[in-house]
Formats: structure tokens, C-alpha cells, sequence
């Protein structure tokens, strides 16, 4: 298996939030603590473009790079995790992130920053699998499950795709040569069809 | 008493002329950086524990068919 990646498909997003939602609930995710969002370019426009954003599991991570105590790792999959009984919350690994991945829940008064937290592609982390003590630090470990991230498997329109980069990267490759590209992708076209298309056949299935 | 006024000019001149030319040499101030290793707890492999028990092949297998259904020209049909 190669590595496990994220991607989303701004062409089908539609900033439904639902991935964001997803995730919160199978983890459990404190107030104030967002492991997934999604990005509006050009909000309000017509064209406008969403894109669902989380830890993107980096090949060559700089949070990894850069942490001072050395807390991630990275699993045989290509998952970046860390150790949070090791993390001190030092926001380094927020720094270095070009994605804005990690989090710091506040863990007392006058914004006391936590642990860093992340997502974790569902893989839970350094505990025993499903255990209770993985739930609370890291979330549900739906890999061990033999299942993908709870946010990409429930996305409603399948923009943001989840698992192994070969086979994420063949399914968009055949999505975007079937439906091509230019102003059918999006508008008038795509709603009413285009006044030069073929009339539908009475009776036919659409 | 001028020839020690000549020498002292001449040592500090001398000595003006090496801090000056110091700054001249061009050394290289990116560290090397060295990758620190993980210093945590070692995780479990996603396929040690129950259902998989161990079987990479079925855990892999199941998770590239799970992948799939976010194909729907390959779930539903095209």
C-alpha cells in the first residue's frame, strides 16, 4: 500500500460543512478545535470555490521537522501522528504547518494553550487500538477498523476523497476525463444544458 | 618617543586592516539541520489487533475496496 492522502475536488465541493461535522462527532472534538475546515475562495461569486482542508499528511513534514521534542511520527502508511503524553504545546508544529493543521484546545483559564491537536486520518494514535485511552487523546481509530476517514466516506458529493494516493488519484483521473472541462463543469450549461446539446428523447431515460 | 607613536599606529592600523578584511569572509550560516527522531511511544500497525489480527493482505485488500466506493462511476455505473 503507498500512502494515505487526502483530496478534494473543488469542483464538487459544496461548502456543506458536512466533513467538518463528520469529524467532530467521531472524535469527539472540544469546542474551539477544528481538525477539518473548508476554505471559500471568492465567497459569494458566482464561480466561487470550496476547498475541505485538514492535516495533509505531508510526505517530507515540516511540523516533524521542526517540533523540540520530536513527538511525530509517521506511520507505515504515510499518517503523521504524534505522541501527545510527549507534545508541550509549544505551537512550533502550528508555525511550520502551510495548512494551519494543528490545533491547541484551550485547556484552562485566560487561554492557556493544550496539547496539540490534529487530525489523524482516523488512525488514532500512540495507545492500544480502539482503546478508551486512544479515544480520548486521539479519536476513533477507524483504520484499525479496516475503514477510511469518517469525513471523506460520508462526504455527500464525494469532493473530498480519502486513501491510498494511487487509487484516490485513479478514481479523480477518471472523474475529469468523464466530465471534461470548461463551462459545462459549472453554470448555466450544467443547469439548463446547453442550447446547442441534443434534445432529449420523450421517454427516455435521462 | 615618535618612533613608538609609528609603532603603536602601525599595530593599529595593522589590527583595524584584520577586523576590517574579518568581515569580508563569507561563511555559510545555515545550520545543518539533522531530523530528530521520535522520541514517544511506538503505535500498534492498523491490522495488529482484532478483526485483521495480523493479516495485512485482507486489511489492505478491504481498504482498497472501501476506497472504491467513493467511485461512483464504479458503486453506481457510469
Amino acid at each position: 500500500m503507498a500512502r494515505m492522502k487526502f483530496l478534494c475536488d473543488a469542483e464538487r465541493c459544496i461548502e456543506c460543512n458536512g466533513c467538518v461535522t463528520a469529524c467532530k462527532q467521531e472524535h469527539d472534538i472540544p469546542w474551539g478545535v477544528n481538525r477539518r475546515r473548508v476554505v471559500t475562495i471568492n465567497d459569494g461569486v458566482p464561480g466561487e470555490k470550496s476547498v475541505s482542508v485538514a492535516c495533509m499528511h505531508c510526505s517530507d513534514a515540516p511540523c516533524m521537522a521542526v517540533c523540540p521534542v520530536d513527538c511525530f511520527y509517521k506511520t507505515q502508511e504515510g499518517v503523521v501522528l504524534h505522541d501527545k503524553d510527549l507534545c508541550i504545546g509549544s505551537a512550533t508544529a502550528f508555525y511550520a504547518c502551510p495548512f494551519g493543521a494543528p490545533q491547541f484546545p484551550q485547556a484552562g483559564a485566560f487561554g492557556v494553550r493544550g496539547k496539540m491537536d490534529k487530525c489523524t486520518f482516523c488512525a488514532g494514535g500512540p495507545e492500544k487500538d480502539n482503546s478508551a485511552a486512544e479515544f480520548t487523546k486521539y479519536g476513533r481509530n477507524r483504520l484499525a477498523e479496516g475503514k477510511l476517514p469518517a469525513c471523506a466516506e460520508m462526504c455527500a458529493t464525494k469532493a473530498l476523497l480519502g486513501g491510498d494516493g494511487d487509487t484516490i488519484a485513479d478514481i479523480y483521473r477518471q472523474r475529469v476525463t468523464v466530465r471534461g472541462k470548461g463551462s459545462e463543469v459549472w453554470g448555466w450549461g450544467t443547469a439548463y444544458g446547453r442550447p446547442d446539446a441534443p434534445k432529449p428523447v420523450p421517454g427516455a431515460k435521462s | 618617543m615618535m618612533a613608538r607613536i609609528t609603532r603603536i599606529a602601525t599595530l593599529a592600523f595593522g589590527a583595524m586592516a584584520a577586523l576590517m578584511l574579518a568581515g569580508c569572509g563569507e561563511r555559510p550560516q545555515v545550520i545543518d539541520y539533522k531530523q530528530g527522531t521520535y522520541q514517544g511511544k511506538p503505535d500498534d500497525l492498523p491490522y495488529a489487533a482484532a478483526p485483521f489480527n495480523g493479516d495485512k493482505d485482507k486489511w489492505e485488500r478491504d481498504i482498497r475496496n472501501r476506497t472504491q466506493n467513493q467511485n461512483e462511476y464504479k458503486r453506481i455505473g457510469s
